[in-house]
């Protein structure tokens, strides 16, 4: 199998490295065609591989490739773990991926800078690929910060405009921050367990979970805490998790396709990957897990509320994937890591859908993202207007889309993860994702009501060229809209209750409320019939039934809620003030310490009063010397008589 | 009897005279000259005073190469005035510091 | 042909033959002219065969002994007992290599860019290439000491003759800051000499010394050693010296001449004097520490873009010193190692991306004549080439995995780790703020509109600046991405190293 896997890698690696060294000589179609064939045989692949763990009963593998170095007694490896877990991963990535691919064909047509970005697109396949089948923290942390550079990278794209630049700036070094944690994390890891290899790690878990690190004199903190809250702070940078989330909306200003791959489908979940994958040892700190709750509930709710009030289309759909990066996070606190991942997985092909369809719109409204200027879009685009509401559909968990699946099942997780002592947090985490549905449904379908339906307020040169996207763009969009609606269905028993990831993920008998789930657990068909007595879908319909009422029926009223709570609305509009935070605190801030440190410390007390302040005294002292030098030469025969007389002196009566 | 003491006496007093010479003088720069043949002179007197007292010559020998060196630093020296009052036209000591720091 | 046991007197002196030759070509107001183009082809040539030659070093070298190898002795002033001897083990090996693949790139770097006396320009570097692999190779104490201040001399020169503005102000400010701290190493030798009754470091290292006379030598090597580093607070001789200097020389200056001091504390500091720095340990761990962060947030603020990179330098280099004091803080049974090798590696690793980032400052010195940051914007439009070499290798600066920036920051942030969390927060403190200035610099200079006029009449890349970059673009990332050959290289010296530091003298 390694071959297999070899190539799932490199194809993409290699097809990146000939469409960015040498596009210019195989020209357009040869970059699209060399990257999507790579993309594609490294997609067969993956399902192939998928398929033999499903059906063929194959074993995991942990292979080492090559010894990156040792040193010291650490063997720093790079090597691919295969489980079942990663298999998934490796299939979900590479669909994505090759969708992506296609569509991009459409998408980017006219753009200078066309064999570049499939260039890059494949190199963040590879290096997401590097990053999912790791079997170690050191090529973990390799494949976590090359796509954070290929995210850079594509988010300034276009790398004229203030604001792309501006945006990829800031993304990665929000993700820098998150990475300060994760690499205190990964030393923690090797100091407490010797060794950066998955397997030996996980297999001195419980070691670690027994010592104490002193972080501050006379207050021992347990280590497995002090290490998981680190390694979580790298997720919250890359899964873009409050407060470290300020960089994935305006990430948007990248080119949609890479939206869609980035920042929805896949980078942005590495995080979540990483703790599932990381599950035996968050099991063993419940301080770790009820700081990865509170921040996933804090996301999943407060990040919705703020997709109410965007009016730039991708932005809509950055910060649904925000508050649905927060339900994910919320089930890891839980402990339903399947939940997260199986989540992860529908809202990999409904959230990828969605972006695609809000770039086709685009496309077709030529490059405007303002979804108060579009309206009516369901006659002119067919075919995007059934995709996206699959889309939609799935995302606001319409019974028996693939969202409904995922997302019911990760409430109902956090709802049975009522765990002694944690009485506060539990509530919290459970009514976020409660009221969280509600959103959703809200910020979804105003989006959607706002694009699709409704007077048609575009201008009329606009409203002239309208018309259904090519086929690059909208197959892709089908292709994705069918594994959005059924893959639930068919996936959901499998993942969640059939022990699909077998000794992947990890749980302890106290924390594993999915497999108390396994009990009232009676197919796909009861859940959706059940669906409608539950409380989660009579949130929901109230959401899309308040989105028909307020941006349909009565247009008029959410200009009044506007006027009425203006210091509300604004909160929303401004996001929380946090972008402010950042920009005119923390970045002003480090800049003034700079320019004290720089204008006070060095030029003015090391260079002005130390160096140069030497330099300077020993000119004065110089000049106070020079006076001795009268340049009479009775002086100096005197001087030189004392002198003599002097030696002499001391010749006689000191010897 | 004159003795030893009374020869290294006027010696020193020869010495002290020129130094004083030196010194003191701000305004000829030939009687710096002259101070400087007086103390050899001295110098001379002490070589002459132990050689005769310790009864050995080559302190007399001595003498004649010191006089010998006087004499050619003095023509030297006279040469070298005579250049420096043909450039300033004055051998006034206290204008002589070009050495000044 | 087998001449391993020359090898080290070749490097030394193929160099300086070569820069005394071409001394003697000498230079043409043509630049056309048929000896200004031998000139230029003998210098290459030199350099070129000096780095062929060096394969040998690394071919024959012998990663599993902590000895010296490729050893020469022969008396020199038998009346001191001062001896002409070579040798190189797992620490000064990989730098000598640097030396030998840095110098060709300098000089290629140098070819038509240099327009006053480019002979001597090029004879400088050869004779200050011989000089320095002297540094690296040289086992008596008075031969150490005198290729160290001799090495001086051309840096000396080559900011002065072909510097900037302020070219006088930064030459001797650089001069009188590194010789302050070499004269007090001279002054430690010479009190060594008497103990040992011999020059040779290995006595140095045999010779008992009382707690005191440790303390004292040790802080006199530390001044030696932490100006050339530079560690804080005395590294503002650095900026001014990068700024002024020729491409050519920042890069030189950067890349190796910056690596001197790291070598000096290992092979001298830590083996003669265990028990001083053993006791002043703790003392270098804040320098670099302050290092780290004050100089990241000095570097946030700088309009030059050299002056930036030199900012980064001492960043940078924090990490070194920190990696090698480490030992003392670190109680586990390993750890301390991982320390040290870190150390190394981003030696090596940053002589190949500050030397990069230089070049690349000098491309866009050479075209605009300016190294303000305001004067550029937009570079991208026009040189892309450039710019993809210019993002790579400000990645690296930012220590990103898979570049060779990335290897010695992570060890010894793990080392420092297991030292005390608190190095460690403040050390990965650099993943945020070497991003944070390096990558604004790109922002501000690559990216954006085109700022004016004359950057849009930007021509991208020539030949000749391609292949210097590429090769070092080659190198870094190899290095990233597999350096097992360069770590095992020096794994039984540190180890060995490790032992003779943590044993008592006392």
């Amino acid at each position: 199998m390694l071959n297999y896997y070899l190539i799932i890698v490199l194809a993409p690696l290699a097809a990146a490295i000939v469409a960015g060294l040498f596009g210019k000589q195989i020209g357009r179609a040869g970059s699209h065609w060399i990257t999507i064939l790579a993309v594609g045989l490294s997609c067969a692949l993956s399902m192939l591989v998928l398929r033999n763990m499903l059906w063929g009963g194959a074993p995991s593998e942990n292979i080492s490739l090559y010894t990156w170095a040792v040193t010291d007694g650490l063997r720093m490896e790079v090597g691919f773990l295969v489980d079942r877990l990663t298999a998934l991963m490796m299939a979900v990535v590479t669909f994505v991926s090759f969708m992506v691919h296609i569509y991009t064909v459409g998408y980017m047509r006219d753009d200078p800078g066309y064999e570049r970005f499939f260039s890059f697109i494949s190199l963040f396949t590879f290096s997401m690929l590097m990053l999912v089948m790791s079997n170690n923290f050191l090529q973990l942390f390799f494949g976590w910060e090359a796509v954070g550079l290929v995210s850079y990278l594509l988010i300034g794209f276009w790398f004229k405009r203030e604001s792309a630049i501006f945006a990829n700036f800031k993304a990665f070094l929000v993700n820098r921050v998150g990475d300060f944690g994760f690499i205190l994390g990964i030393s923690g890891v090797v100091m407490f367990a010797g060794s950066l290899d998955y397997a030996e790690v996980f297999a001195s878990a419980d070691q670690i979970a027994g010592q104490n690190i002193e972080l501050f004199p006379g207050s021992p903190w347990n280590a497995m805490t002090v290490v998981c809250i680190l390694l979580f702070i790298g997720a919250m940078g890359k899964s873009a998790q409050a407060p470290l989330h300020v960089w994935l909306p305006d990430s948007m200003e990248g080119p949609t396709p890479i939206s869609a791959l980035i920042h929805a489908a896949t980078m942005v979940t590495a995080g979540i990957f990483m703790v599932a994958r990381m599950s035996p040892l968050f099991e063993l700190s419940e301080t770790a897990l009820a700081v990865v709750i509170i921040i996933g509930a804090i996301t999943a709710f407060f990040m919705g509320l703020l997709g109410i009030v965007q009016n730039d289309i991708k932005r809509v759909v950055a910060y649904s994937t925000l508050s649905q990066l927060g339900y994910m996070t919320v089930a890891l606190g839980a402990s339903a890591y399947s939940a997260a991942i199986f989540h992860l997985m529908t809202h990999a092909f409904f959230k990828a859908l969605l972006f695609l369809a809000a770039g086709s719109v685009i496309i077709a409204m030529h490059h405007e993202q303002d979804i108060r200027k579009m309206g009516g879009l369901k006659k002119y685009m067919p075919i995007t207007y059934w995709t996206a509401l699959i889309g939609s559909l799935a995302l606001i968990g319409f019974p028996g889309s693939g969202g409904f699946f995922s997302k019911d099942l990760l409430i109902e997780a956090v709802h049975e993860s009522h765990w002694e002592g944690q009485g506060a947090i539990y509530w919290i985490a459970y009514l976020s994702v409660l009221l969280g549905v509600f959103v959703t449904a809200l910020y979804t379908f105003r989006m959607f009501f706002l694009v699709f339906h409704g007077e048609e307020r575009m201008d009329a040169e606009t409203k002239s060229h309208l018309h259904e996207t090519p086929w690059v763009v909208t197959v892709p969009l089908i292709l994705l809209a069918i594994p959005s609606a059924v893959i639930g269905w068919y996936a959901v028993e499998a993942v969640l209750f059939g022990g699909y990831f077998g000794d992947a993920i990890e749980v302890t008998q106290r924390h594993d409320v999915l497999g108390r789930m396994a009990a009232d657990w009676h197919g796909s068909k009861g859940l959706v019939t059940h669906a409608i007595q539950t409380p989660i879908f009579w949130l929901a319909a109230a959401g899309v039934f308040t989105a028909w009422l307020l941006y349909l029926k009565r247009p008029d009223i959410p200009a009044t809620i506007q006027s009425k709570v203006t210091g509300l609305y604004n909160l929303l509009d401004r996001k929380y003030y946090m972008d402010d935070l950042y920009i005119k605190g923390f970045a002003a801030w480090g800049r003034s310490i700079g320019n004290l440190l720089w204008k006070k410390g060095d030029e003015l007390i090391i260079d002005g009063v130390i160096v140069n302040g030497t330099a300077n005294s020993i000119g004065k002292l110089a000049g106070v010397m020079r006076q001795i030098q009268t340049g009479y030469l009775y002086t100096y025969a005197f001087a030189m008589i004392i002198g003599l007389t002097m030696l002499l002196s001391w010749l006689i009566w000191f010897r | 009897m004159i003795g030893l003491q009374h020869y290294l006496t006027l010696s020193a007093m020869l010495f002290v005279l020129s130094i004083a010479g030196i010194v003191i003088n701000r305004r000829n720069l030939i009687l710096l000259l002259m101070c400087i043949e007086l103390m050899l002179l001295a110098v001379n007197f002490n070589f002459i005073a132990f050689s005769r007292h310790l009864g050995d010559d080559t302190g007399q020998v001595f003498v004649f190469f010191i006089l010998t060196v006087a004499a050619a630093e003095a023509a030297i020296g006279l040469a070298i005035l005579v250049v420096l009052f043909r450039n300033r036209r004055s051998i006034n000591v206290q204008e002589l510091n070009t050495m000044k720091g | 042909m087998d001449f391993s046991h020359s090898l080290l007197s070749i490097l030394i002196w193929l160099p300086i033959i070569g820069g005394i030759g071409l001394l003697a070509i000498g230079d043409d107001e043509d630049t056309t002219s048929s000896r200004s183009s031998t000139m230029r082809i003998v210098a290459l040539g030199m350099s070129l065969l000096t780095l062929v030659l060096s394969i040998g070093l690394y071919k024959w070298f012998d990663n599993d002994t902590g000895a010296m190898q490729f050893v020469e002795r022969f008396s020199w002033i038998p009346a001191l007992d001062v001896w002409y001897y070579l040798g190189v083990d797992g620490i000064s090996a990989p730098l000598i290599l640097l030396t030998t693949f840095i110098t060709p790139l300098v000089v290629i770097a140098g070819w038509d860019s240099i327009k006053t006396r480019p002979a001597q320009y090029f004879a400088a570097f050869l004779i200050l290439e011989g000089l320095m692999i002297g540094v690296f190779s040289a086992l008596d104490g008075l031969l150490f000491y005198v290729f160290w201040e001799a090495m001086l001399i051309p840096m000396f020169l080559i900011i002065g003759v072909w510097g900037g503005q302020r070219r006088i102000y930064a030459t001797l400010k650089f001069f009188l800051y590194t010789f302050l701290g070499s004269v007090l190493m001279l002054v430690a030798f010479i009190y060594l000499y008497g103990q040992a009754g011999s020059f040779d470091l290995f006595e140095f290292m045999n010779v008992p010394l009382s707690m005191t006379a440790q303390k004292l030598i040790f802080i006199a090597f530390l001044l030696a050693f932490a100006v050339k580093v530079p560690m804080w607070p005395v590294h503002t001789w650095l900026p001014d010296a990068h700024v002024e200097a020729p491409t050519g020389g920042s890069v030189i200056l950067a890349a190796i001449m910056l690596k001197m001091g790291g070598y000096g504390f290992l092979r001298l500091s830590l083996p003669i004097v265990p028990d001083g720095s053993a006791y002043f340990s703790g003392l270098v761990i804040a320098l670099s520490l302050i290092a780290i962060v004050y100089i990241g947030f000095v570097a946030l603020m700088q309009k030059d873009m050299k002056k930036l990179i030199a900012y980064s330098s001492i960043a940078h280099m924090g990490f070194v010193t920190l990696g090698f004091f480490l030992m003392w803080s670190i109680a586990a049974s390993s750890g301390a190692g991982l320390g040290m090798t870190g150390g190394m590696i981003q030696m090596v690793s940053h002589g190949l991306i500050s030397g990069a980032m230089f070049l690349c400052v000098g491309v866009l010195y050479d075209r605009m004549h300016s190294r303000q940051i305001a004067d550029y914007g937009g570079v991208a439009n026009t040189m892309p080439k450039f710019t993809a070499f210019m993002v790579l290798f400000s990645m690296a600066n930012a220590g990103l995995p898979g570049t060779s920036g990335f290897v010695g920051e992570f060890m010894v942030i793990i080392a420092s780790f297991k030292a005390n969390f608190w190095y460690a927060f403040l050390a990965a403190s650099t993943l945020v703020l070497g991003a944070a200035y390096t990558l604004w610099m790109v922002k501000r200079v690559l990216y954006g509109e085109v700022a004016n006029n004359k950057v849009a009449e930007l021509q991208d890349l020539n030949q000749r600046e391609f292949i210097v970059l590429g090769v070092l673009a080659i190198a870094v990332l190899l290095l990233g991405l597999w350096p097992a050959p360069l770590v095992d290289m020096m794994n039984v010296t540190i180890e060995q190293l490790l032992q003779q530091a943590g044993h008592s003298k006392l």
